[in-house]
Protein backbone atom coordinates (compact mmCIF):
# COMPACT_ATOMS: atom_id res chain seq x y z
CA UNK A 1 0.00 0.00 0.00
CA UNK A 2 2.28 2.82 -1.56
CA UNK A 3 0.48 6.66 -1.15
CA UNK A 4 2.55 9.44 -2.38
CA UNK A 5 2.51 13.26 -1.34
CA UNK A 6 4.12 15.63 -3.44
CA UNK A 7 4.78 19.07 -2.62
CA UNK A 8 6.29 21.44 -5.09
CA UNK A 9 8.66 23.78 -2.95
CA UNK A 10 9.24 27.58 -4.83
CA UNK A 11 9.20 29.46 -1.28
CA UNK A 12 8.42 29.43 2.06
CA UNK A 13 4.60 28.40 2.08
CA UNK A 14 5.53 25.33 1.12
CA UNK A 15 7.71 24.00 3.42
CA UNK A 16 4.58 24.46 6.01
CA UNK A 17 2.67 22.78 3.56
CA UNK A 18 5.26 19.86 3.31
CA UNK A 19 5.62 19.94 7.00
CA UNK A 20 1.42 19.59 7.42
CA UNK A 21 1.35 16.88 4.98
CA UNK A 22 4.06 15.11 6.62
CA UNK A 23 2.97 15.58 10.09
CA UNK A 24 -0.65 14.40 9.06
CA UNK A 25 1.25 10.77 7.14
CA UNK A 26 3.48 10.21 10.44
CA UNK A 27 0.07 10.61 12.46
CA UNK A 28 -1.92 7.83 10.31
CA UNK A 29 1.35 5.34 10.10
CA UNK A 30 1.13 5.85 14.42
CA UNK A 31 3.94 8.09 14.98
CA UNK A 32 4.04 9.88 18.25
CA UNK A 33 3.46 13.18 18.73
CA UNK A 34 6.83 13.57 19.63
CA UNK A 35 7.82 11.80 16.74
CA UNK A 36 5.89 13.75 14.18
CA UNK A 37 8.16 17.07 15.38
CA UNK A 38 11.31 15.19 14.43
CA UNK A 39 9.87 14.59 11.07
CA UNK A 40 8.64 17.97 10.50
CA UNK A 41 11.96 19.48 11.65
CA UNK A 42 13.24 17.36 9.29
CA UNK A 43 11.39 18.53 6.31
CA UNK A 44 12.00 22.10 7.32
CA UNK A 45 15.53 21.43 7.10
CA UNK A 46 15.50 19.83 4.28
CA UNK A 47 12.99 22.40 2.49
CA UNK A 48 15.04 25.37 3.10
CA UNK A 49 18.58 23.59 1.78
CA UNK A 50 16.67 23.28 -1.53
CA UNK A 51 14.51 27.49 -1.25
CA UNK A 52 18.32 28.50 -0.43
CA UNK A 53 20.44 26.62 -2.56
CA UNK A 54 18.57 25.43 -5.43
CA UNK A 55 15.82 28.26 -5.57
CA UNK A 56 12.88 25.27 -6.28
CA UNK A 57 12.52 22.14 -5.90
CA UNK A 58 10.43 19.33 -4.37
CA UNK A 59 9.55 17.03 -1.62
CA UNK A 60 7.78 13.71 -1.48
CA UNK A 61 6.50 11.87 1.40
CA UNK A 62 5.87 8.08 1.03
CA UNK A 63 4.77 5.55 3.22
CA UNK A 64 6.71 2.58 3.47
CA UNK A 65 6.63 -0.53 5.12
CA UNK A 66 9.92 -2.88 6.52
CA UNK A 67 9.69 -6.12 8.16
CA UNK A 68 6.43 -5.55 9.77
CA UNK A 69 7.37 -1.56 11.03
CA UNK A 70 5.56 1.44 9.35
CA UNK A 71 7.65 4.37 8.41
CA UNK A 72 7.95 7.33 6.17
CA UNK A 73 10.31 7.97 3.64
CA UNK A 74 11.36 12.02 2.62
CA UNK A 75 12.84 12.91 -0.56
CA UNK A 76 14.06 15.75 -1.11
CA UNK A 77 15.41 16.89 -4.70
CA UNK A 78 16.19 19.72 -6.82
CA UNK A 79 17.99 20.57 -9.86
CA UNK A 80 20.18 23.05 -8.21
CA UNK A 81 24.17 23.90 -7.55
CA UNK A 82 25.21 20.69 -6.08
CA UNK A 83 26.94 19.63 -3.61
CA UNK A 84 30.61 18.67 -4.42
CA UNK A 85 31.55 17.20 -1.73
CA UNK A 86 29.18 14.73 -0.34
CA UNK A 87 31.26 13.58 2.54
CA UNK A 88 32.10 17.25 3.39
CA UNK A 89 28.18 18.00 3.90
CA UNK A 90 27.61 15.39 6.07
CA UNK A 91 30.68 15.80 8.37
CA UNK A 92 29.56 18.29 11.34
CA UNK A 93 30.59 22.14 10.72
CA UNK A 94 30.30 22.09 7.51
CA UNK A 95 28.59 25.00 5.28
CA UNK A 96 28.77 26.86 2.27
CA UNK A 97 25.93 29.10 3.13
CA UNK A 98 25.55 31.30 5.76
CA UNK A 99 24.46 29.09 8.74
CA UNK A 100 24.91 26.96 11.32
CA UNK A 101 26.46 24.43 9.45
CA UNK A 102 24.33 22.13 10.51
CA UNK A 103 21.99 20.74 8.33
CA UNK A 104 22.66 17.51 6.92
CA UNK A 105 24.49 15.91 9.50
CA UNK A 106 21.39 17.08 12.04
CA UNK A 107 19.19 15.93 9.68
CA UNK A 108 20.58 12.26 9.94
CA UNK A 109 20.36 11.92 13.40
CA UNK A 110 16.27 13.11 13.15
CA UNK A 111 15.99 9.98 10.83
CA UNK A 112 17.13 5.77 10.50
CA UNK A 113 17.76 5.76 7.28
CA UNK A 114 19.53 8.44 5.54
CA UNK A 115 20.99 8.87 1.72
CA UNK A 116 22.53 11.98 0.04
CA UNK A 117 23.14 11.64 -3.71
CA UNK A 118 24.52 14.76 -5.52
CA UNK A 119 26.13 16.09 -8.45
CA UNK A 120 27.42 19.40 -9.15
CA UNK A 121 25.59 20.93 -11.96
CA UNK A 122 22.87 18.04 -11.89
CA UNK A 123 21.43 18.55 -8.51
CA UNK A 124 20.63 17.28 -5.32
CA UNK A 125 18.29 14.43 -3.63
CA UNK A 126 17.99 13.67 0.02
CA UNK A 127 16.46 10.31 0.57
CA UNK A 128 15.93 9.68 4.31
CA UNK A 129 13.55 7.46 6.16
CA UNK A 130 11.86 6.78 9.38
CA UNK A 131 10.54 3.93 11.19
CA UNK A 132 7.82 2.83 13.76
CA UNK A 133 9.37 0.03 15.58
CA UNK A 134 13.00 1.41 16.13
CA UNK A 135 16.07 -0.79 17.59
CA UNK B 1 -21.11 -4.62 -13.60
CA UNK B 2 -21.49 -1.36 -11.05
CA UNK B 3 -24.80 -0.72 -13.16
CA UNK B 4 -26.35 -4.05 -11.34
CA UNK B 5 -24.85 -3.36 -8.33
CA UNK B 6 -26.09 -0.24 -7.71
CA UNK B 7 -29.65 -1.56 -9.44
CA UNK B 8 -29.91 -4.42 -7.49
CA UNK B 9 -28.54 -2.35 -4.32
CA UNK B 10 -32.15 -2.58 -2.28
CA UNK B 11 -32.17 -6.11 -2.94
CA UNK B 12 -28.59 -6.84 -2.02
CA UNK B 13 -28.26 -4.93 0.81
CA UNK B 14 -30.67 -6.96 2.46
CA UNK B 15 -29.54 -9.95 1.33
CA UNK B 16 -26.52 -9.26 3.11
CA UNK B 17 -28.07 -7.89 6.34
CA UNK B 18 -29.72 -11.00 6.54
CA UNK B 19 -26.53 -13.23 6.35
CA UNK B 20 -24.55 -11.29 8.91
CA UNK B 21 -27.89 -11.41 11.11
CA UNK B 22 -26.87 -14.73 11.27
CA UNK B 23 -24.05 -14.34 13.16
CA UNK B 24 -25.50 -11.77 15.12
CA UNK B 25 -24.79 -8.86 12.90
CA UNK B 26 -21.86 -6.72 11.92
CA UNK B 27 -22.04 -4.57 14.90
CA UNK B 28 -23.27 -5.72 18.30
CA UNK B 29 -25.17 -3.39 20.21
CA UNK B 30 -25.61 -1.34 17.11
CA UNK B 31 -29.70 -0.79 16.04
CA UNK B 32 -31.52 -2.44 13.33
CA UNK B 33 -31.12 1.65 11.92
CA UNK B 34 -27.33 2.13 12.42
CA UNK B 35 -26.46 -1.33 10.93
CA UNK B 36 -28.85 -0.52 7.88
CA UNK B 37 -26.56 2.59 7.54
CA UNK B 38 -23.12 1.14 7.62
CA UNK B 39 -24.12 -1.65 6.23
CA UNK B 40 -25.17 0.90 3.41
CA UNK B 41 -21.95 2.79 3.47
CA UNK B 42 -19.63 0.14 3.20
CA UNK B 43 -22.22 -1.78 0.38
CA UNK B 44 -21.52 2.07 -1.79
CA UNK B 45 -17.98 2.20 -1.15
CA UNK B 46 -17.16 -0.97 -1.85
CA UNK B 47 -19.18 -0.49 -5.33
CA UNK B 48 -17.22 2.62 -6.17
CA UNK B 49 -13.89 1.18 -5.73
CA UNK B 50 -14.69 -1.62 -8.05
CA UNK B 51 -15.99 1.51 -10.56
CA UNK B 52 -13.04 3.70 -9.93
CA UNK B 53 -9.95 1.04 -8.83
CA UNK B 54 -9.63 3.84 -5.98
CA UNK B 55 -9.46 3.43 -2.71
CA UNK B 56 -8.68 5.89 -1.17
CA UNK B 57 -12.44 6.51 0.04
CA UNK B 58 -12.28 3.04 1.49
CA UNK B 59 -8.94 3.86 3.36
CA UNK B 60 -10.42 6.64 5.59
CA UNK B 61 -13.73 4.41 6.05
CA UNK B 62 -11.83 1.91 7.09
CA UNK B 63 -9.59 3.84 9.91
CA UNK B 64 -12.64 5.46 11.00
CA UNK B 65 -14.01 2.14 11.19
CA UNK B 66 -10.97 0.55 13.17
CA UNK B 67 -10.57 3.53 15.60
CA UNK B 68 -14.39 2.62 16.57
CA UNK B 69 -14.38 -0.88 16.89
CA UNK B 70 -11.19 -1.36 18.66
CA UNK B 71 -12.59 0.33 21.85
CA UNK B 72 -15.75 -1.55 21.42
CA UNK B 73 -17.78 -4.41 20.27
CA UNK B 74 -16.66 -5.07 16.69
CA UNK B 75 -13.57 -7.81 16.40
CA UNK B 76 -12.14 -7.81 12.77
CA UNK B 77 -13.45 -11.46 12.56
CA UNK B 78 -16.71 -10.31 12.49
CA UNK B 79 -15.74 -7.24 10.13
CA UNK B 80 -14.23 -9.20 7.98
CA UNK B 81 -16.50 -12.27 7.59
CA UNK B 82 -18.97 -9.67 7.34
CA UNK B 83 -17.16 -8.86 4.29
CA UNK B 84 -16.42 -11.99 2.46
CA UNK B 85 -20.42 -12.51 2.97
CA UNK B 86 -20.90 -9.21 1.17
CA UNK B 87 -18.45 -10.78 -1.33
CA UNK B 88 -20.86 -13.89 -1.93
CA UNK B 89 -23.72 -11.62 -2.32
CA UNK B 90 -22.40 -9.60 -5.13
CA UNK B 91 -20.88 -13.20 -6.73
CA UNK B 92 -24.29 -14.41 -6.77
CA UNK B 93 -26.17 -11.21 -8.05
CA UNK B 94 -23.59 -11.05 -10.78
CA UNK B 95 -23.48 -14.85 -11.72
CA UNK B 96 -27.16 -14.00 -11.73
CA UNK B 97 -26.78 -10.91 -14.76
CA UNK B 98 -23.69 -12.74 -16.36
CA UNK B 99 -24.79 -16.66 -16.97
CA UNK B 100 -25.29 -16.03 -20.46
CA UNK B 101 -22.32 -15.00 -21.12
CA UNK B 102 -19.42 -16.72 -19.85
CA UNK B 103 -16.28 -14.86 -20.89
CA UNK B 104 -17.68 -12.13 -19.68
CA UNK B 105 -18.79 -13.75 -16.24
CA UNK B 106 -15.10 -14.86 -15.73
CA UNK B 107 -14.24 -10.92 -16.61
CA UNK B 108 -16.04 -9.54 -14.56
CA UNK B 109 -15.79 -12.07 -11.46
CA UNK B 110 -12.09 -11.74 -11.12
CA UNK B 111 -12.25 -7.98 -10.93
CA UNK B 112 -14.44 -8.83 -8.49
CA UNK B 113 -11.99 -10.77 -6.24
CA UNK B 114 -8.98 -8.52 -6.92
CA UNK B 115 -10.84 -5.51 -5.49
CA UNK B 116 -12.75 -7.14 -2.44
CA UNK B 117 -9.48 -8.59 -1.63
CA UNK B 118 -7.88 -5.06 -1.69
CA UNK B 119 -10.62 -3.95 0.67
CA UNK B 120 -10.51 -6.96 2.73
CA UNK B 121 -6.36 -6.21 3.44
CA UNK B 122 -7.40 -2.32 3.70
CA UNK B 123 -9.63 -3.00 6.86
CA UNK B 124 -7.49 -5.71 8.53
CA UNK B 125 -4.90 -3.10 7.93
CA UNK B 126 -6.70 -0.27 9.58
CA UNK B 127 -7.35 -2.84 12.33
CA UNK B 128 -3.83 -4.03 13.14
CA UNK B 129 -2.67 -0.37 13.01
CA UNK B 130 -5.10 1.07 15.38
CA UNK B 131 -4.51 -2.15 17.91
CA UNK B 132 -0.92 -1.38 17.98
CA UNK B 133 -1.54 2.54 18.20
CA UNK B 134 -3.84 1.40 21.98
CA UNK B 135 -1.17 -0.54 23.28
CA UNK B 136 1.35 1.48 22.62
CA UNK B 137 -0.62 4.28 24.55
CA UNK B 138 -1.06 1.96 27.15
CA UNK B 139 2.34 0.93 27.39
CA UNK B 140 3.11 4.85 27.36
CA UNK B 141 0.76 5.06 30.57
CA UNK B 142 3.10 2.28 32.06
CA UNK B 143 6.02 3.49 31.27
CA UNK B 144 5.19 6.75 32.65
CA UNK B 145 3.94 5.72 35.94
CA UNK B 146 7.68 3.81 36.50
CA UNK B 147 9.24 7.22 36.06
CA UNK B 148 7.61 9.48 38.59
CA UNK B 149 8.36 13.45 38.74
CA UNK B 150 7.89 14.15 41.85
CA UNK B 151 6.94 18.21 42.94
CA UNK B 152 9.42 19.39 45.89
CA UNK B 153 8.76 22.71 45.75
CA UNK B 154 7.96 26.11 43.96
CA UNK B 155 10.21 25.79 40.67
CA UNK B 156 11.67 22.82 41.96
CA UNK B 157 11.44 18.77 39.91
CA UNK B 158 13.13 15.54 41.55
CA UNK B 159 13.53 13.39 39.10
CA UNK B 160 14.56 9.31 40.49
CA UNK B 161 15.54 7.47 38.09
CA UNK B 162 16.00 3.84 39.61
CA UNK B 163 17.19 0.92 37.57
CA UNK B 164 18.23 0.24 33.80
CA UNK B 165 17.81 3.02 31.40
CA UNK B 166 17.95 1.68 27.88
CA UNK B 167 17.39 4.65 24.65
CA UNK B 168 13.56 4.09 24.53
CA UNK B 169 13.22 4.63 28.68
CA UNK B 170 16.18 7.68 28.23
CA UNK B 171 13.81 8.86 25.45
CA UNK B 172 10.43 8.70 27.52
CA UNK B 173 12.22 10.03 30.56
CA UNK B 174 13.51 13.34 28.86
CA UNK B 175 9.14 13.74 27.58
CA UNK B 176 8.69 13.15 30.69
CA UNK B 177 10.88 15.55 32.26
CA UNK B 178 10.00 18.03 29.35
CA UNK B 179 6.53 17.79 30.33
CA UNK B 180 6.53 18.37 33.84
CA UNK B 181 8.74 21.35 33.51
CA UNK B 182 6.08 22.92 30.98
CA UNK B 183 3.24 22.11 33.60
CA UNK B 184 4.85 23.04 36.58
CA UNK B 185 7.37 26.03 35.36
CA UNK B 186 9.90 24.78 36.68
CA UNK B 187 13.67 26.22 37.09
CA UNK B 188 15.25 23.41 38.22
CA UNK B 189 15.25 19.42 38.07
CA UNK B 190 17.65 17.46 40.54
CA UNK B 191 18.09 14.34 38.09
CA UNK B 192 18.95 11.82 40.50
CA UNK B 193 20.42 8.32 39.10
CA UNK B 194 22.15 7.41 42.26
CA UNK B 195 20.06 3.87 41.76
CA UNK B 196 21.35 3.47 37.66
CA UNK B 197 24.67 1.74 37.92
CA UNK B 198 26.14 1.73 34.45
CA UNK B 199 25.18 3.65 31.16
CA UNK B 200 26.61 3.19 27.27
CA UNK B 201 27.32 5.79 25.88
CA UNK B 202 24.09 5.76 23.76
CA UNK B 203 22.22 6.78 26.89
CA UNK B 204 24.86 8.87 28.31
CA UNK B 205 24.05 10.52 25.13
CA UNK B 206 20.70 10.87 25.94
CA UNK B 207 21.07 12.32 29.57
CA UNK B 208 23.23 14.96 28.14
CA UNK B 209 20.89 15.97 25.11
CA UNK B 210 18.22 15.85 28.63
CA UNK B 211 19.67 18.62 30.18
CA UNK B 212 20.20 20.59 26.61
CA UNK B 213 16.53 20.60 25.92
CA UNK B 214 15.25 21.07 29.67
CA UNK B 215 17.72 24.50 28.78
CA UNK B 216 15.62 25.07 25.87
CA UNK B 217 12.64 25.31 28.80
CA UNK B 218 15.17 27.94 30.81
CA UNK B 219 15.52 25.08 33.25
CA UNK B 220 18.59 23.61 34.65
CA UNK B 221 19.06 19.85 35.21
CA UNK B 222 21.28 19.10 38.33
CA UNK B 223 22.64 15.66 37.87
CA UNK B 224 23.14 13.76 41.30
CA UNK B 225 24.44 10.32 42.29
CA UNK B 226 26.54 9.70 39.08
CA UNK B 227 28.97 6.92 40.03
CA UNK B 228 32.37 7.27 38.53
CA UNK B 229 31.03 4.40 35.99
CA UNK B 230 28.79 6.99 34.78
CA UNK B 231 31.38 9.72 34.91
CA UNK B 232 33.87 8.04 33.09
CA UNK B 233 31.11 7.21 30.21
CA UNK B 234 30.01 10.51 30.10
CA UNK B 235 33.94 11.90 29.29
CA UNK B 236 34.70 9.34 26.96
CA UNK B 237 31.78 10.39 24.58
CA UNK B 238 33.66 13.71 24.98
CA UNK B 239 31.67 15.75 26.62
CA UNK B 240 32.36 18.85 28.92
CA UNK B 241 31.63 18.11 32.31
CA UNK B 242 31.43 21.85 32.64
CA UNK B 243 28.56 22.05 30.60
CA UNK B 244 26.37 19.81 33.05
CA UNK B 245 25.53 20.70 36.55
CA UNK B 246 26.72 17.66 38.58
CA UNK B 247 26.67 16.66 42.11
CA UNK B 248 28.16 13.97 44.49
CA UNK B 249 24.89 12.86 46.44
CA UNK B 250 21.22 14.04 46.37
CA UNK B 251 21.09 16.18 49.48
CA UNK B 252 24.04 18.03 47.98
CA UNK B 253 22.34 18.66 44.78
CA UNK B 254 19.05 19.73 46.37
CA UNK B 255 21.15 22.25 48.29
CA UNK B 256 22.52 23.23 44.89
CA UNK B 257 18.91 23.71 43.35
CA UNK B 258 18.03 25.54 46.41
CA UNK B 259 20.76 27.86 45.43
CA UNK B 260 19.84 28.57 42.07
CA UNK B 261 16.38 29.27 42.72
CA UNK B 262 17.37 31.99 45.27
CA UNK B 263 16.75 30.16 48.62
CA UNK B 264 19.16 31.33 51.60
CA UNK B 265 19.99 27.96 53.78
CA UNK B 266 20.42 29.15 57.21
CA UNK B 267 21.52 26.53 59.91
CA UNK B 268 21.13 27.37 63.21
CA UNK B 269 24.24 26.80 65.59
CA UNK B 270 22.03 25.74 69.36
CA UNK B 271 24.00 23.47 71.65
CA UNK B 272 25.87 21.04 70.33
CA UNK B 273 24.02 17.94 72.15
CA UNK B 274 21.18 19.42 69.78
CA UNK B 275 20.71 18.61 66.19
CA UNK B 276 20.68 21.72 64.58
CA UNK B 277 17.90 22.34 62.57
CA UNK B 278 17.49 24.25 59.37
CA UNK B 279 15.28 26.97 58.17
CA UNK B 280 14.89 27.89 54.54
CA UNK B 281 14.70 31.82 53.71
CA UNK C 1 2.20 37.91 8.73
CA UNK C 2 3.18 40.47 10.82
CA UNK C 3 4.08 39.72 14.48
CA UNK C 4 2.15 41.44 16.78
CA UNK C 5 3.60 43.36 19.74
CA UNK C 6 1.88 43.71 23.28
CA UNK C 7 3.31 46.12 25.87
CA UNK C 8 3.51 44.80 29.16
CA UNK C 9 4.91 48.00 30.32
CA UNK C 10 7.98 48.25 30.98
CA UNK C 11 8.40 45.47 28.38
CA UNK C 12 7.11 43.85 25.12
CA UNK C 13 5.98 40.75 24.33
CA UNK C 14 6.42 39.52 20.23
CA UNK C 15 3.38 36.78 19.78
CA UNK C 16 4.97 34.42 17.25
CA UNK C 17 2.92 32.61 15.32
CA UNK C 18 3.77 30.98 12.63
CA UNK C 19 7.23 29.78 10.78
CA UNK C 20 9.34 33.49 10.58
CA UNK C 21 10.59 34.15 7.01
CA UNK C 22 13.05 36.24 6.19
CA UNK C 23 10.68 39.22 5.41
CA UNK C 24 9.18 38.73 8.94
CA UNK C 25 11.92 38.61 11.15
CA UNK C 26 13.62 41.85 9.67
CA UNK C 27 9.80 43.49 9.83
CA UNK C 28 9.97 42.25 13.56
CA UNK C 29 13.34 42.96 14.36
CA UNK C 30 12.34 47.09 12.89
CA UNK C 31 9.01 46.71 14.86
CA UNK C 32 10.45 45.90 17.98
CA UNK C 33 13.03 48.37 17.60
CA UNK C 34 10.66 51.25 17.32
CA UNK C 35 8.32 50.36 20.05
CA UNK C 36 11.40 49.60 22.53
CA UNK C 37 13.10 52.98 21.68
CA UNK C 38 9.36 54.23 21.97
CA UNK C 39 8.61 53.03 25.31
CA UNK C 40 11.99 52.96 26.49
CA UNK C 41 11.01 48.79 27.08
CA UNK C 42 13.41 46.83 29.42
CA UNK C 43 13.38 43.87 28.01
CA UNK C 44 11.58 41.89 24.87
CA UNK C 45 9.82 38.01 25.29
CA UNK C 46 9.56 36.31 22.11
CA UNK C 47 6.66 33.80 22.60
CA UNK C 48 7.01 31.09 20.68
CA UNK C 49 4.45 28.84 22.19
CA UNK C 50 2.65 28.30 18.87
CA UNK C 51 5.83 27.40 16.93
CA UNK C 52 5.24 23.53 15.90
CA UNK C 53 8.98 23.14 14.89
CA UNK C 54 12.01 25.23 15.04
CA UNK C 55 14.95 24.45 12.63
CA UNK C 56 17.82 25.88 12.38
CA UNK C 57 16.74 28.69 10.33
CA UNK C 58 14.04 29.64 12.69
CA UNK C 59 17.36 29.29 15.85
CA UNK C 60 19.15 31.71 13.66
CA UNK C 61 17.03 34.45 13.39
CA UNK C 62 15.67 34.26 17.04
CA UNK C 63 19.63 34.63 18.31
CA UNK C 64 20.18 37.37 15.70
CA UNK C 65 17.22 39.34 16.76
CA UNK C 66 17.95 38.24 20.24
CA UNK C 67 21.67 39.96 19.64
CA UNK C 68 20.37 43.04 17.91
CA UNK C 69 17.94 44.00 20.53
CA UNK C 70 21.40 43.63 22.68
CA UNK C 71 23.38 45.95 21.04
CA UNK C 72 20.28 48.30 21.94
CA UNK C 73 20.65 47.50 25.74
CA UNK C 74 17.37 45.37 25.73
CA UNK C 75 17.32 41.83 26.86
CA UNK C 76 15.39 39.05 24.80
CA UNK C 77 13.64 36.40 26.26
CA UNK C 78 12.64 33.36 24.10
CA UNK C 79 10.00 31.82 25.75
CA UNK C 80 7.72 28.44 25.16
CA UNK C 81 9.76 26.30 23.49
CA UNK C 82 7.57 23.03 23.44
CA UNK C 83 9.00 19.56 25.21
CA UNK C 84 8.62 18.08 21.12
CA UNK C 85 10.34 20.85 19.63
CA UNK C 86 13.37 21.15 21.95
CA UNK C 87 14.04 17.41 21.81
CA UNK C 88 14.01 17.76 18.01
CA UNK C 89 16.04 21.16 18.23
CA UNK C 90 18.79 18.98 20.52
CA UNK C 91 18.89 16.03 18.07
CA UNK C 92 19.43 18.49 15.31
CA UNK C 93 22.50 19.86 17.66
CA UNK C 94 20.67 23.63 17.94
CA UNK C 95 20.82 25.55 20.86
CA UNK C 96 19.83 29.32 22.23
CA UNK C 97 23.49 29.55 23.79
CA UNK C 98 23.67 33.30 24.42
CA UNK C 99 19.85 33.88 24.85
CA UNK C 100 18.38 33.49 27.85
CA UNK C 101 14.95 30.95 27.44
CA UNK C 102 12.25 30.60 29.78
CA UNK C 103 9.56 28.17 30.12
CA UNK C 104 6.34 30.32 29.09
CA UNK C 105 5.80 33.56 28.79
CA UNK C 106 4.87 34.16 32.86
CA UNK C 107 8.47 32.62 33.64
CA UNK C 108 9.75 35.08 31.16
CA UNK C 109 8.13 38.39 32.90
CA UNK C 110 9.30 36.88 36.57
CA UNK C 111 13.11 36.63 35.16
CA UNK C 112 12.77 39.96 33.65
CA UNK C 113 11.63 41.47 36.72
CA UNK C 114 14.38 39.62 38.97
CA UNK C 115 16.73 41.79 36.55
CA UNK C 116 18.23 45.01 37.52
CA UNK C 117 17.06 47.20 34.81
CA UNK C 118 20.10 47.88 32.49
CA UNK C 119 21.86 44.46 33.01
CA UNK C 120 21.49 42.65 29.85
CA UNK C 121 22.42 39.51 30.56
CA UNK C 122 24.21 37.18 28.37
CA UNK C 123 21.70 33.71 28.60
CA UNK C 124 22.93 30.83 30.83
Amino acid sequence: MDSETRVQINDEADILEARQAARAIAGDLGFDLASQTLIATAISELARNILKYARSGEILLRRTARNGARGITIVAADKGPGIADTELAMTDGFSTGRGLGLGLPGTRRLMDDFDLVSEVGRGTTVTATRWTRRS
Amino acid sequence: MVAYLCQDREELLLEWLQMVEVDGGLWIGATAAEQEATAGKIYDICVECLDTLSYKDAEEFAQQVARRAVRGTITSERMLSGMLALRDVYWHCLLRHYFEEPKRLDEVLKLLESVMNRVLVILAMAFSIERERVINAQQGSIKELSTPVLRLRNGLLLLPIIGMIDSDRARQVTEQMLNAIRDFRARVVVMDITGVAAVDSKVANHLIQTVDAARLLGTTVVITGVSPNIAQTIVTIGVDLSRIETVGDLQGGLDLADRLLGYRVIIEEKAATQAAPMTVA
Amino acid sequence: MPVPILAQPPYLIASVQSALTDADLIRLQNDLFAEAQKRRSHGVIVDVTALDVIDSFSTRTLRSLAAMLRLRGVETVIAGIQPGVAMAMVELGLNMQDVKTATDLEAGLAYLRSRPHGAVGRGQ
